[in-house]
């Protein structure tokens, strides 16, 4: 509290101005904010910059090597593979793969772990004994066996994919969620509300939730990187799309075929998760360093 | 000291708020700890009224048990509380909610956390006022900025746009007493209110809780722990220790001629600023040994009446 009040007036959080340059100081969210949107536009604009369809075959040009190797193909900048597809085409709508797969799974894990934490955190009682026994029990089984046991169960597919994330992930949100909402609610601003007469629930989604939104955004950058991994493994073992759709998990799985011949057909998508990863962490890092004394006064 | 119950005294008509006989004890695993002994005290319209007590006296929870806001593990074991001839402590949460506002209204102690860091300061008075009085935008916005030069802010249409953590402690405060005045309730609870302040912020905002008061005409209940500010601002005075009221009565005799013991004790331990040469004495541990023990006894004597009648 102190402290809130040693720093000077309009350079802190929530003018949304100065939140912003707040942000632009911080090197890792710069970087990682840069890559992020790197992927993010090649993934929206691929149809346009894509230089080949993905799916597209041509066995007259298997393993043409990338541009920096000898025998290179011109017009495939990062060669072709087995079957003769373009590597960076496939690379690009990977990336659709990749964020889209992040960002509903993230969205979806985020949705339901942040309402349940939200009310187990602000109701407490007998629905923060069944929220926090249920969270318990869950996070006993573990991770990726689960996902597996619930896509082999759903079926393959994006959607499966999707949800299973979802319903691994959710208890992340809601423990850190519940955790922050418990702070919350002892602040002296929720004491106001009630003595001003607003309704509890009024309260929990207008009052508290917009104090919990700074944590909120930080922990749906990382689980945007967990997804990402996650999507990668399930394609890799090949319970997520089909695979002669582009994801970097299944060309990874490909590529792993023709190590020899071809190495740079596992590296690039291997890189590429690597760097969306990275990028997805330094941005959620970044962020929780530039959004703390907004949550923590 | 026996258990019996004193029948209220005055005439509650006349309050606006009378709270009587109030037991309160926190729920325990074991058993319950009692925090409120047999407490009574009346309002009348217009009056502020001061509560004062060392630290643990049980000051905050009488305000906040007025305001609805005890902690859940808070049981009211005995009394009621009346507001406006009305027994309070049993609302449900609609009529507790429509009680607020407009009927009672509170200066928070720490202005630093008592505002919503996530709004701005307009949107936090237009929301009171729209929620009670119905007010359109534009109505609420002239209300805000009315109540904001009432209090003395400077540039309110620009405060009007800022974040609380953009204001200092002062204007903060300022702030949240706008808002405890914003739909003219008739009794105000402010609890400690000026000692999270600066000493000179401090004497600002106490003339201007008094000059808000005389010129809305509420009622207010005024805790400290300063005999000194009580001195300045309260018509009468409440004295409590332990949970039990040792003595009330009008804010003049009790500063000059107080029947009891801890009274006169408290007093020598408050800096006095007509004298402030004065050594100060801290209230003698004997004699807060000796109030804790009568409360431990009526303690005891209560339990046992209240095994007789049930
Ligand atoms: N939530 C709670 N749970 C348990 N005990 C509590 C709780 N709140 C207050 N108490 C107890 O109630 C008693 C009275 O507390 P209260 O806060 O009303 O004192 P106070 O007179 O306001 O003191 P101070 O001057 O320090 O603010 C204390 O003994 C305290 O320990
Ligand atoms: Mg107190």
């Amino acid at each position: 509290m102190a402290e809130a009040a040693a720093v000077p007036g309009g350079s802190l959080p929530h003018g949304q101005g100065s939140a912003l340059r707040r942000m632009l100081a911080n090197r890792r969210v710069v970087l990682g904010g840069a890559v992020l949107l790197f992927f993010a536009l090649a993934a929206v604009f691929a149809p346009l910059i894509a230089p080949h369809d993905p799916v597209e075959q041509d066995l007259l040009l298997q393993y043409a090597p990338p541009v920096w190797a000898d025998r290179a193909e011109p017009g495939y900048l990062f060669g072709t593979d087995n079957l003769g597809r373009d590597i960076l085409s496939r690379l690009i709508y990977g990336a659709q793969i990749a964020l889209f797969v992040a960002v509903t799974a993230a969205a979806a894990a985020g949705l339901l772990g942040t309402a349940l934490g939200l009310l187990a955190g602000y109701l407490g009682g007998w629905v923060d004994t069944v929220i926090s026994r249920l969270v318990e029990i869950w996070m006993a089984f573990p991770a990726v066996l689960l996902s597996i046991v619930l896509v082999a169960v759903m079926g393959t597919g994006l959607h499966s994919v999707i949800i299973a994330i979802a319903a691994i992930d959710w208890t992340r949100f809601c423990r850190v969620v519940r955790a922050e909402t418990m702070a919350q609610k002892q602040q002296d601003y929720v004491a106001s509300a009630v003595t001003v007469g607003l309704g509890r629930m009024h309260i929990l989604w207008r009052e508290i939730l917009p104090n919990v939104l700074p944590l909120l955004i930080v922990l749906f950058t990382l689980e945007m990187g967990i997804a990402v991994i996650v999507e990668a493994i399930l394609s890799y073992v090949n319970l997520s799309l089909a695979s002669d759709f582009p994801t970097w998990g299944t060309m990874i799985a490909d590529g792993r075929k023709y190590v020899n011949q071809a190495p740079w057909l596992m590296i690039l998508p291997i890189l590429c998760v690597i760097a969306l990863v990275l990028a997805l962490n330094a941005l959620g890092d970044g962020l929780k360093d530039v959004l703390d004394p907004v949550m923590r006064k | 000291m026996s258990a019996a119950r004193i029948p209220p005294a005055g005439t509650p008509g006349g309050s606006i708020l009378s709270v009587r006989n109030l037991h309160l004890a926190i729920a325990g695993r074991r058993r319950h700890t009692p925090i409120l002994r047999d407490v009574s005290l009346d309002i009348a319209p217009g009056e502020v009224h001061g509560l004062v007590g060392e630290s643990g006296a049980g000051k905050t929870m009488i305000g906040k048990v007025i305001l609805g806001i005890q902690p859940s593990r808070a049981r009211i074991t005995g009394g009621s509380v009346l507001f406006d001839g009305a027994d309070i402590t049993h609302l449900s949460e609609r009529e507790r909610r429509r009680l607020m506002g407009r009927g009672l209204g509170l200066i928070p102690q720490d202005p630093m956390t008592s505002l919503n860091p996530a709004y701005r300061i307009g949107g936090q008075i237009a929301d009171v006022l729209r929620l009670h009085l119905g007010m359109n935008r534009t109505a609420a916005r002239a209300r805000t900025l009315e109540l904001l030069h009432d209090v003395h802010i400077r540039e309110p249409e620009r405060v009007l746009r800022q974040y609380p953590h953009e204001l200092s402690g002062g204007m903060r405060q300022r702030v949240s007493i706008a808002i405890a005045f914003a739909c003219r309730p008739k009794l105000i609870v402010a609890d400690e209110p000026t000692t999270a302040l600066d000493v000179t912020v401090q004497r600002q905002v106490l003339a201007l809780i008094k000059q808000m008061q005389a010129q809305e005409g509420a009622s207010i209940l005024f805790v400290t722990h300063d005999l000194g500010v009580v001195a300045k601002i309260c018509d009468r005075v409440t004295v409590l220790h332990g949970g039990r009221v040792l003595e009330a009565g009008d804010t003049r005799r009790i500063v000059e001629a107080s029947q009891h013991e801890y009274t006169r004790a408290l007093m020598a331990a408050t800096p006095r600023h007509d004298r402030p040469g004065d050594l100060l004495q801290p209230v003698p541990e004997t004699l807060t040994a000796r109030l804790d023990e009568e409360a431990l006894a009526y303690d005891a004597a209560y339990a046992a009446a209240g095994t007789h009648d049930g």
